[in-house]
């Protein structure tokens, strides 16, 4: 383990101009800091007191919130690049604007609040946490999510996703809530292909659904579920909960947990 | 529907010797033997058998012998035994053939056509007994110069090193999933490991919570899957693998059947008991070179820098290629394995059909890497068939660094390579995850059985190495000079980079 308290004396050294550290919140100029620099210093100010990290001028810098630890909370200004918060286990990171591909990809704890759009990816292989996208998201949202005992990941997305949405999901909740659409259907092909574990909530119609996977009604159970997720996106982005919960949403579910238990010959 | 099936093997038991022990009715697990109480006789069903040996090996007076059965179709050179049968059972089930261990044909091994030099009169040979060798190997990226610092009066090496991982021989258990194989197999392979220096592979499975003080020789895996990958998993291991390919299934993915997924499987996988875990063909998040490279950095991220990311591929037609973008991407090592590669299950066609040799791979990476001037910025690991230490020998001299075993590891703790891993019931308790069979295999013995073929193998590098007059296995290493071919055709020879025998 690096020694964190010496590497920020030198990090502050090296860079006084982009940081300043008043009380337990630290602010960051990200202007032409390399992501590896970027992440170090973040590395650096972790186990340092520090409790509150702002980052501003963020243009692409890939995996902020990897490797650092439980209680800090990050708020990023600008663009993150890939792989925010790859293999992540307990920051609350929180974007104002837009995220790029594999946000939260392998994150295993912690959240990611994004005020924007998201790239492709969004949890892939997540294990653990929460991931809110106030707008759209990409290709293979949820891809191969997956839950064990108290570790349920959650992905909530305010408007709509892509092909492939949920394709191999092994667990966790993902939900989709339309908003902003013109029509009340999403045009997602192949939702849900290969799906054998975990449920899906999406509010408005998905008419192109992969083999695996079924749509059935919502029960009381379920609603609760939907209704605390939807409640929480909503105290993000300060928007009418109830109003959300009044329209019709399907509960994709998966037909097997074995989808391909007979496929050999022994 | 009537199976048109006929049993591979017959069982014969000789009832002079037979003491009715009925050792052999429990040691089956696929039920086999069964006792008749009324005559005082032990009967088997053949059909069940699949000649692993467990009951023969047990028998205490060696009253049963396993004969494949002489019930053979009418011979024919295309349409053998195997290939009808399997028909018989597609057709019965509709499903795709499974196996289990490495391709079992033998027009892919060159290691057998290739031959290792020995020192004669000009440069005498060493006596490995009387004289140091140096197996030790270092993987890892290696830098392009040194800089040194003498102004104190000593040499200071400035230049700042990779992270690297120290072998104490060229040979490392390859990764095998806890889930394929049982959780006292990856005890043993770790206990073995730290024992004699080297590193076990945790394959696609997590590694259980009792195996992480092993930690520092072990190197764990990232595959599509993403089993049990989380940051104390990173942590643990010296070095991490991400998985693209496997020399058995190139291409494909992987499942472990809900019915392995036991208890303590899913604890350490994270996966609820009894669903499928589905490992995709694909990594998703890696489509491109520069997809592999976000990977690569993110899990170099994920542990500050402080430990190899090694890639594997299986070796296919376009390997040497694929490994120049595999090194560019910022892997420390590529590990190529071999169409010969063992699995837990893969499907028959795949494993026989798809891939090429570990030879072939192994001589075009390593030359394509030295033609770019790149070859020091990875070590490169060869895996997949290699079944003695003149293989692990004749692969450093085509250009590995080191070697991974499985197949032989499992062997040396009782695997007969009966290739019926994919059922799950392996008598020899390896392949399996019933808790039942996993006793017998005792971590200590185990262990024990590893450590014995380390030194075995390393002991009969060391003698042929002293044999060529080298004393250390660096000056081995790409040295195919020490290679010559017999029975080889020109371009066999040409992209082994070797000379025919008697040139």
């Amino acid at each position: 383990m690096v020694n964190r308290k010496m590497v920020l004396k030198d990090v502050i050294k090296t860079t006084p101009e982009n940081l300043s550290i008043t009380g337990k919140v630290a602010k960051i100029d990200a202007t032409g800091i390399y992501y590896r620099d970027l992440n170090r210093l973040l590395r650096s100010l972790d186990g340092n007191g520090i409790e509150k990290i702002e980052i501003r001028n963020v243009y692409g810098q890939r995996y902020i919130g990897t490797d650092l630890d439980d209680h800090l909370s990050i708020d990023i200004y600008g663009t993150p690049g890939n792989d925010l918060g790859a293999f992540m286990s307990g920051p609350k990171i929180t974007v104002h604007g837009n995220v790029q591909d594999a946000c939260g990809n392998t994150m295993d704890h912690g959240s990611i609040v994004v005020h924007g759009r998201a790239g492709d990816l969004v949890g892939h292989s997540m294990r653990g946490g929460k991931i809110f996208i106030r707008d759209d998201a990409g290709y293979r949202v949820g891809i191969h999510m997956k839950e064990y005992l108290g570790k349920r990941p959650t992905i909530v997305i305010g408007g709509t996703a892509q092909d492939f949405l949920g394709e191999y999901m092994a667990g966790g909740v993902l939900a989709v809530l339309g908003l902003n659409m013109k029509e009340r259907r999403h045009d997602a092909r192949f939702v849900g292909t290969g799906m054998h574990g975990g449920t899906m909530y999406i509010r408005g119609e998905v008419s192109h659904l992969g083999e695996e996977v079924t749509i059935v009604d919502l029960t009381e159970d379920d609603y609760s579920v939907l209704g605390s997720l939807v409640d929480e996106f909503c105290s993000y982005y300060r928007l009418d909960a109830e109003k959300i919960l009044e329209s019709k949403f399907n509960k994709l579910i998966p037909v097997s947990s074995r989808p391909y238990g007979n496929l050999y010959a022994y | 529907m009537k199976s048109y099936v006929s049993p591979e093997y017959l069982i014969e038991r000789d009832n002079d010797k037979c003491i009715r022990c009925k050792v052999c009715v429990n040691q089956c697990s696929y039920d086999t033997h069964y006792y008749d109480e009324e005559d005082d006789v032990l009967h088997s069903r053949n059909e069940n058998c699949v000649n692993c040996q467990r009951c023969a090996t047990f028998c205490p007076t060696q009253a049963i012998t396993i004969r494949e059965n002489p019930n053979h179709y009418r011979s024919n050179a295309n349409w053998t035994q195997e290939v009808l049968t399997g028909i018989k059972k597609q057709a019965e089930t509709g499903g795709v053939l499974l196996t289990g261990m490495g391709c079992d044909k033998p027009n892919l091994t060159y290691w057998d056509r290739l031959l290792l030099n020995a020192s004669q009169v000009t440069n005498p040979s060493i006596d490995p007994l009387r004289e140091p060798m140096e197996l030790r190997t270092y993987l890892g990226s290696k830098p392009d110069k040194l800089d040194m610092d003498f102004s104190s009066g000593e040499a200071v090496l400035k230049t700042e090193l990779s992270p690297q991982l120290r072998l104490e021989t060229p040979i490392m258990f390859s990764a095998m999933s806890y889930g394929s194989v049982s959780l006292n197999v990856h005890k043993s392979l770790a206990r073995a490991a730290s024992e004699f220096g080297t590193f076990y592979n945790t394959g696609e499975g997590g590694l259980e919570k009792s195996l992480y003080k092993y930690g520092k020789n072990v190197i764990v895996q990232v595959a599509s899957g993403r089993f049990g990958v989380h940051p104390d998993y990173l942590d643990a291991g010296a070095a991490i693998e991400i998985k693209i390919g496997q020399g058995a299934k190139p291409g494909i993915g992987g499942h472990l059947p809900g019915e392995k997924v036991s208890a303590e499987i899913s604890k350490t996988r994270m996966i609820p008991m009894g669903t499928d875990a589905l490992s995709p063909a694909p990594q998703h998040d890696i489509y491109s070179i520069e997809d592999l490279r976000q990977l690569i950095y993110a899990l170099k991220e994920a542990t500050d820098y402080t430990k190899p990311v090694f890639v594997k591929i299986a070796a296919v037609h376009n390997s040497a290629a694929i490994a120049s973008g595999i090194v560019r991407a910022g892997a420390d090592a590529v590990v190529l394995d071999g169409v010969r590669g063992g699995t837990g299950a893969a499907p028959r066609i795949t494993r026989d059909n798809v891939g090429i040799p570990i030879e072939m791979a192994l001589a075009a990476v390593d030359q394509r890497l030295r033609d770019e001037g790149i070859r020091n910025q990875a070590s490169v690991i060869a895996a997949g068939g290699i079944k003695s230490s003149a293989d692990v020998l004749k692969a450093i001299a085509l250009g590995a660094d080191a070697c991974y075993i499985a197949t032989a590891a499992l062997v040396s703790l009782g695997c007969t390579v009966c290739q019926k891993c994919y059922t799950g019931k392996c008598p020899w308790g390896i392949a399996t995850t019933d808790l039942w069979l996993t006793k017998r295999i005792n971590p200590d013995i185990g262990a024990k059985r590893l450590v014995g073929l380390l030194r075995g193998w390393s002991l009969e590098i060391m003698e042929m190495m002293g044999g060529m007059g080298i004393n250390a296995i660096e000056s081995v290493r790409g040295n195919r000079l020490l290679l010559r071919g017999v029975g080889l055709t020109d371009t066999e020879l040409k992209i082994l980079g070797v000379r025919m025998v008697g040139e």
